[in-house]
């Protein structure tokens, strides 16, 4: 087996989605078609309203495609399936489980080991930062803090693909930074195969292998760029501030 | 540090004082309310006994009540017991056959569709319209009670389980959904816990408005029961009784309303309410 080789993992072939209802037609993802590599870090880039969310639903199967396909690792994707796990903008945990409630929810749904659950649990809560916090509640948590149990919770079914659609969107500036810093590490510790969406252009330049910058609606592929800067990467050196200037500009043009 | 922590002290002293206050009032108040009683009816004698007596006497009545048959027949123990026993046993059929139903309302569009027309033809009826018939088809017997307390037990159960589960977040559906939860999952370990909170709320109108049904109910068609007791004194002129009655089937109310509440905090979780 080689080393290095690079693995496709997922692939989004030539997707198209409209929907229909009150009378008209909204046409959302136009012919959108990209293949992910394992262990990748994709962001998916663009304005607001543009059809993020559907395309996460659709890869994630919660939404079918109406034309195209999406395949993980040569199976088509048919419905939702704990492989694919997602981590919301809203905050989607259950307000009535605890953290580690929240956390061993899927695993507790498929009926696994017990005991194995647990630890499991353990690890990724120790993993995100949440130690001492098990036995909370959501609401006694910040913003910040739920998205880290989103994201422990998400893991912890071990999902080959983890999509993530603007987790940090409703988290002011501080927090922002340091969850996108906590992220970043989580990955390097769990390497995943990760599909980020967001639509600031910090968030996506430090977080991303390749930032997939998409139209306004209906949303298609505009253009893509390799990030290939060491990481962690530094918000304000030259060569962060070089990219920014150049996604900015293609991202004008799209408009 | 230390400055800090004797202002807190005296934070701490002042929120007290401040409780106090309020607590002195609401003393206050009670107090007053039994002293002008007292004083329109034991003192000045504005009001005639028999229509208005004084707290004292109606104190009075109430001890003696406890162990004296007449005129009605039954010490007060036993119409708190049997009302007791009416009144839960309804509220008891009503609930679970109430939340179950809102819940299969909120959760299977068909079912809605199937009985969403005859639950709003029901609904506006109010609860002693139903006692007439249910006396034809049951007697006076603790039949036709329960089952009008059952109908007013019934109601607020369906309609608060029903709001409840359409509370369910859609996210949290589609979590469960990617997680491998089956739909029967789904209403269990998400829908109902949703509406749990509001399915509680229902119970607590429920067993408010069975407690109340009940009087009604036992006015029309009882030979024993606070509501009996409280119609028999009327007619025979004891207000005491009457009061007796009231202040009992208030307090009872209120014990009843407090032990849910205390169930509902130690089943609903998490939720800020
Ligand atoms: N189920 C739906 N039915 C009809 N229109 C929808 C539906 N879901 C999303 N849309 C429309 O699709 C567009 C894109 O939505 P969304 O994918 O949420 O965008 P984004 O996440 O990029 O902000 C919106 O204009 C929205 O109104
Ligand atoms: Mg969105």
């Amino acid at each position: 087996m080689e080393h290095n080789a690079v693995k496709q993992i997922l692939s989004c072939r030539d997707v198209s989605k409209t929907f229909y209802g009150d009378g008209k037609c909204t046409e959302v993802i136009r012919h959108i078609d990209f293949d992910v590599t394992e262990n990748e870090f994709v962001v998916l880039f663009g304005p607001g309203q543009c059809g993020k969310t559907t395309l996460i639903k659709m890869l994630a199967g919660l939404e079918e495609c109406e034309e195209g396909s999406i395949s993980l690792e040569n199976e088509k994707i048919t419905g939702p399936r704990p492989d694919l796990g997602v981590v919301y903008q809203t905050t989607a945990l259950f307000p009535w489980c605890t953290v580690r409630g929240n956390i061993e929810f899927g695993p507790k749904v498929r009926n696994k080991d017990k005991k194995e659950t647990r630890k499991r649990a353990d690890h990724f809560i120790d993993l995100v930062g949440l130690k001492g916090f098990e036995d909370s509640y959501p609401k006694a948590l910040s913003g910040g803090m739920r998205q880290r149990v989103g994201i422990a919770r998400a893991y912890c079914n071990d999902p080959r693909v983890l999509l993530m659609d603007e987790p940090f969107g409703h988290l002011d500036a501080q927090t922002r930074y340091m969850m996108e810093e906590a992220l970043e590490n989580i990955w390097q510790k769990e390497k995943r195969t990760v599909i980020f969406v967001t639509n600031n252009i910090e968030e996506a330049i430090y977080l991303a292998d390749r930032i997939i910058l998409l139209t306004n609606r209906p949303a298609s592929i505009k253009q893509e760029f390799k990030i290939e800067l060491p990481r962690p990467r530094d918000y304000v050196s030259p060569e962060f501030l070089k990219l920014r200037e150049i996604i900015t500009q293609a991202m004008d043009a799209t408009v | 540090m230390d400055e800090k922590q004797q202002k807190l002290l005296e934070h701490e002293k002042q929120q007290r004082a401040q409780k106090r206050k309020y607590l002195m009032i609401s003393v206050v108040s009670v107090c007053v309310f039994f002293f002008v009683w007292e004083l329109i009816t034991g003192i000045l004698h504005i009001l005639p006994d028999y229509t208005m007596p004084s707290p004292v006497k109606v104190l009075d009545s109430f001890i003696k009540k406890f162990y004296t048959k007449t005129p009605d027949g039954e010490i007060l123990p036993v119409h708190i017991i049997t009302s007791l026993k009416v009144s839960l046993f309804g509220f008891f059929l009503g609930s679970v056959t109430g939340v179950p139903i809102g819940i299969m309302m909120a959760w299977h569009p068909r079912f809605e569709k199937f009985f969403r027309p005859l639950f709003d033809l029901i609904r506006p009826v109010p609860t002693v319209a139903w006692i007439p018939i249910m006396i034809l088809w049951f007697g006076i017997g603790l039949g036709a009670k329960a089952a009008v307390i059952f109908v007013s037990a019934f109601i607020p159960c369906v309609v608060n389980s029903f709001a409840g589960i359409k509370q369910t977040s859609q996210v949290h559906l589609w979590v469960a959904q990617t997680f491998g939860a089956s739909r029967r999952e789904m209403l269990f370990r998400i829908a109902i816990p949703t509406a749990l909170p509001s399915i509680f709320t229902g119970l607590r109108l429920s067993l408010g408005s069975s407690w109340m049904a009940l009087v009604a109910a036992e006015m029309l068609a009882a030979n024993k029961g606070l509501g009996y007791m409280i119609y028999t004194s009327r007619s025979l002129g004891r207000a005491d009784l009457i009061i007796v009655g009231m202040l009992t089937i208030g307090a009872i109310g209120a014990i009843l309303s407090y032990v849910l509440g205390i169930a509902e905090k130690r089943i609903v979780k998490g939720v800020s309410r």
